[in-house]
């Protein structure tokens, strides 16, 4: 086994028994990047020096040990582009919460990745500046948008990354890249320095190889940040000390709804089996309704976009970032955010800002405010009767590159099973569990109840251990 | 007062205060006046991108302060808006206000006109960020952003269409401005900018009951400017309804060089400003305690320490309101009374010769520390037992004022110690009879008024320092 196939964990036993260094991980990692970035694509900016330099006098639970950042958060003195043309040579001179805590845990940056521009996509073919690919098979999408998180920890350029999460942007490219994703509750994660999307929705997770190297990042980035009055300050739990334990009784949601017409036929089967699988552990499978399940993606289409036209005002030539001429200010607006902002940007931009037009808002925004609190209580009352649900991550494996380009509406589809879990701000994971028969990764989800990310850890590490689909690599 | 007896004005008024808090809103940079552009900025209040905003409890502290002032119900509940426009100076695309869900709401405040007091109603009280300041300078195609000022924590007070003229307009806005000033949350300099006045004004038939169609005024940054502004307006208005015009909605800015108010956009024109509910802050939930303990630090309200010197110290209300128009100005008064000086004179020295002289220099009473109550009332005592003429006084008060010296200083330095025994200004008087023998014989014939001829001629001679009575005693029995 090389070095850059290691998870978090699996290195630091290796380097607890001194047979290997972080040193060599990280030089495993980066000829890992050398031989397979130029295919994959997963990178927007490498910092290999900064990445040395970091390992070099590192210190704390995961010193010296390389994890790649999506490009939505900042990072000071590094380049942050959101895959943005409008970003492109915006370097912040603050760093995110989360990259600040993930620095001092003794983590080192190896680069930033790629991702559908402003986190608006399902696959990184909104990137301005190139597609990522599925490195289980380099003529499909990798998911988005932190595909390139995805690709990265799926193609082994990293041990783990972060991710960004407001419709499954964590959940979906994970699974279809076979790894793990973990979309936290909202407010366990600071939001600090994410470049927002939807604020009320976007949240910062996880995705790695192992569940437990999703329980060891999520030890060191949550909690309450003095810096995000959205984050909650509520205590965190060792995330680690759940995993292993059994499941026994463990009441499992299967919603009728998440199982439709017209989804891949092969997905459905792996996921009813991995259900299948979670009985055999001892887990109890219960029905439960999430009626409002249908009317989920409208909804998210109205909330997410208003909030992103009002997000993405500030970029407008004025204090940074590109800039176009124009012969007075209302040009230079225009120019700047005509040649600055890609089509789906756009195309969010103005569905969000009809939304929220006097004599629209009551329609648009203010019902799909009522749908949302409708869209939660689904998820209250079937938390009444389970303890977790679940369901597939997407309803097909990962698509042909510029297979859904030119139609949006069936690429927004992509996250019709992961945009309900962003609406009511609880906490979900995908991982994987199995393969279509052209050998491309399907995932599982599996929900939780608000702050209860270890009862999602622990279901998810029981699956895991028990079965070796988080053992395959893709052969690049 | 209307343009015309057959119109009725109706007036309402959004003041912008600027709080009086050590840093900004929604995050921790300075709000000091006055430093170099761009110095007074972080990721925050420059609208990087991933920066948050965390609210300044002490902004709340004020705004709630406020609202008890004026009697508003604090709500247990409210939130900030994002409130969606362009312009350079709003670094974010928007600006975190307050919108349906203000912090106070349904106050009053009584101002006094020429009927009487008049109760105007307080619509409602919210808090929100301030913009930076474009600056057009130099000799480049581009204006500079200066973003100190971005995210300042202001408060919109929103009165009820309750006022009837300028004059009402103006004077709610000066009590307002001593308000905001006692309580300590805004220094009410409207030069400065933070204190800032937006009118909504209309005129209809008298007797008619809905509203005419509205103007709002902006760029009014002075009492006189509001007045001047608003009576334009009402007489513009007025003149366009007599000549059967329509009435337009829209905004329209003070030009105080031309004196007159211009169109900056109508209706149609107006904003869509897509307000909607801030997701990047909580709602703001205030606990009852906390309303109680901001209550019970609330000074004496300006309205209620009239109301007691009048009763407690005998004053005038016109005594009472003058002082009471600045907290250190009434808290110089007092102290000077609880040191021993009579009330009314203590009123009368601080309304003329104090406030002349600060006025001169165009200082208020905490600019000049030197000056002290004690020194009035020693003053006075002086006054009181003929050691100095109230004459002689104002020159006395005047050097003190200058100097910072005591009374009884001052009046050794200068010599201006009362002339009371007769033995000295017997010998005077004496003189000046010498000296004017026709006034004599006039006097003693009947022409009694030349009495003040005589005194003023001795007066002159000892530099004023002549007792008055004593004088007067003196001459009449010597021209007896």
């Amino acid at each position: 086994m090389e070095l850059y196939e290691l998870g978090l964990a699996g290195a630091l036993s290796l380097i607890k028994e001194k047979k290997a260094s972080a040193r060599e991980v990280l030089d495993s990692v980066f000829t890992r990047i050398r031989n397979v970035d130029g295919r994959v694509k997963a990178y927007v900016s490498l910092t290999e020096e900064l990445a040395y330099k970091m390992a070099e006098n590192a210190a704390g639970p995961i010193a010296g040990l390389p994890v790649a950042i999506k490009d939505n958060m900042c990072t000071k003195g590094v380049r942050t582009t959101c895959s943005s043309k409008i970003l492109e040579n915006f370097t912040p001179p603050y760093e995110s919460t989360v990259t600040e805590r993930l620095f001092k845990a003794g983590c080192s940056l190896p680069g930033k990745t790629n991702l559908d521009e402003f986190a608006m996509g399902s696959s990184t073919e909104n990137s301005a500046f190139f597609t990522t690919k599925n490195p289980w098979d380099l003529e499909r999408i990798p998911g988005g948008s932190s595909g390139g998180s995805a690709a990265a920890v799926a193609a082994g350029e990293c041990l783990a990354a972060l991710g960004s999460d407001t419709g499954g942007s964590i959940r979906q490219p994970a699974s279809l890249c076979g790894v793990v994703g973990l979309k936290p509750t909202y407010g366990r994660v600071s939001r600090y320095g994410l470049v927002a999307f939807a604020s009320s929705l976007d949240q910062i997770g996880p995705i790695t190889k192992t569940v437990e190297d999703a329980a060891i990042i999520m030890n060191i980035i949550s909690g309450h940040d003095p810096l995000d009055s959205t984050s909650a300050p509520i205590p965190v739990p060792d995330f680690t000390a759940v995993l292993g334990k059994d499941i026994k009784g463990l009441k499992v949601g299967i919603p009728k709804e998440y199982f439709v017409e017209g989804m891949d036929k092969e997905v459905e089967k792996s996921v009813r089996d991995a259900i299948a699988h979670l009985e055999n552990l001892g887990a109890v499978p219960v029905e439960v309704g999430l009626p409002h399940t249908p009317y989920a993606v409208a909804d998210y289409y109205i909330l997410a976009t208003s909030e992103a036209s009002s997000n993405l005002a500030r970029f407008d030539g004025v204090k940074y970032g590109f800039r176009a001429e124009g012969k007075d200010l209302m040009e230079m607006y225009m120019e700047t955010k005509a040649r600055g902002f890609g089509a789906e940007v756009k195309r969010r931009i103005m569905l969000g800002t009809y939304a929220l037009s006097s004599g629209y808002y009551e329609a648009y925004y203010g019902k799909g405010q009522k749908v949302r609190t409708l869209i939660k209580r689904d998820f209250e009352e079937a938390f009444k009767k389970v303890d977790v649900i679940a369901t597939p991550t997407s309803p097909t494996p990962a698509f042909k590159i510029g297979e859904k380009t030119a139609d949006p509406l069936q690429m927004y589809l992509s996250d019709i099973f992961t945009i309900s879990i962003n609406l009511a701000g609880i906490p979900a994971i995908s991982i994987p569990c199995g393969f279509t028969s052209g050998g491309l990764p399907i995932g599982l989800q599996i929900i939780g109840k608000h702050f209860d990310e270890e009862t999602i850890l622990k279901a998810a590490h029981a699956y895991e251990q028990s079965t070796n689909w988080h053992t395959m690599r893709p052969a690049l | 007062m209307s343009a015309n007896g057959k119109y009725e004005t109706v007036i309402g008024l959004e003041v912008h205060a600027q709080l009086l808090t050590d840093s900004k809103i929604f995050c921790g940079c300075s709000t000091k006046f006055g430093a170099d552009p761009n110095t007074q900025t972080c990721p925050v209040c420059t609208g990087m991108p991933g920066s948050l905003p965390v609210l300044n409890r002490k902004a709340v502290e004020f705004a709630i302060k406020t609202g008890l002032a004026m009697d508003c119900e604090i709500s247990l509940f409210s939130r900030f808006a994002r409130k969606n426009y362009f312009y350079p100076d709003l670094p974010k695309g928007y600006q975190i206000s307050q919108y349906e869900l203000p912090i106070c709401e349904r106050g009053h405040l009584d101002i006094k006109t020429s009927e009487g007091t008049k109760r105007i109603g307080i619509t409602r009280i919210h808090m929100e960020e301030d913009a930076g300041k474009n600056i057009h300078e130099g000799a480049g195609p581009y204006s500079l952003v200066d973003l100190n000022r971005a995210g300042v924590p202001l408060m919109e007070i929103v009165s009820d269409p309750d006022l009837r003229s300028p004059e009402e307009a103006s004077e709610y806005m000066r009590r307002l401005r001593t308000i905001l000033r006692y309580i300590g949350v805004c220094d009410g300099n409207m030069e400065q900018g933070s204190l800032r006045c937006d009118a909504n004004v209309s005129v209809r038939p008298r007797g008619q009951r809905e509203l005419g169609v509205k103007v709002e005024l902006k760029n009014m940054n002075s009492f006189r400017f509001v007045e001047k502004a608003l009576e334009y307006e009402i007489t513009r208005q007025t003149k366009a309804i007599e000549d059967g015009e329509k009435i337009i909605q829209e905004t329209r800015l003070w030009d105080s060089a031309a004196g007159v108010t211009l169109s900056m956009r109508t209706k149609e024109e107006a904003h869509d400003y897509r307000y909607f509910p801030e997701p990047d802050l909580v709602p703001i939930s205030v606990e009852k305690n906390w309303i109680e303990e901001i209550r019970k630090g609330l000074p004496e309200l300006p309205g209620q320490k009239i109301e007691r010197f009048i009763k407690e110290y005998q004053l005038p209300e016109y005594d009472s309101e003058l002082l009471a128009s600045e907290k250190p100005l009434a808290e110089w008064f007092e102290e000077a009374v609880k040191l021993g000086g009579n009330p009314k004179a203590a009123s009368n020295w601080i309304m003329g010769e104090l406030m002349r002289l600060l006025n001169e220099e165009g200082l208020s009473i905490e600019e000049k520390p030197a000056v002290k109550p004690a020194m009035l009332v020693e003053m006075i005592g002086l006054i009181e037992n003929g050691t100095i003429s109230g004459k002689i006084a104002k020159t006395v008060f005047e050097e003190m004022y200058k100097t910072g010296k005591q009374a009884k200083i001052v009046i050794e330095e200068k010599g201006l110690v009362q002339i009371a025994d007769a033995g000295s200004l017997a010998p005077v008087i004496d003189e000046i009879l010498a000296r004017n023998p026709k006034e004599v014989e006039r006097y003693k014939a009947g022409d009694e008024k030349l009495i003040g001829f005589f005194v003023g001629q001795v007066m002159r001679a000892t530099k004023g320092k002549a007792n008055p009575a004593l004088l007067n005693e003196l001459l009449k029995k010597k021209l007896s």
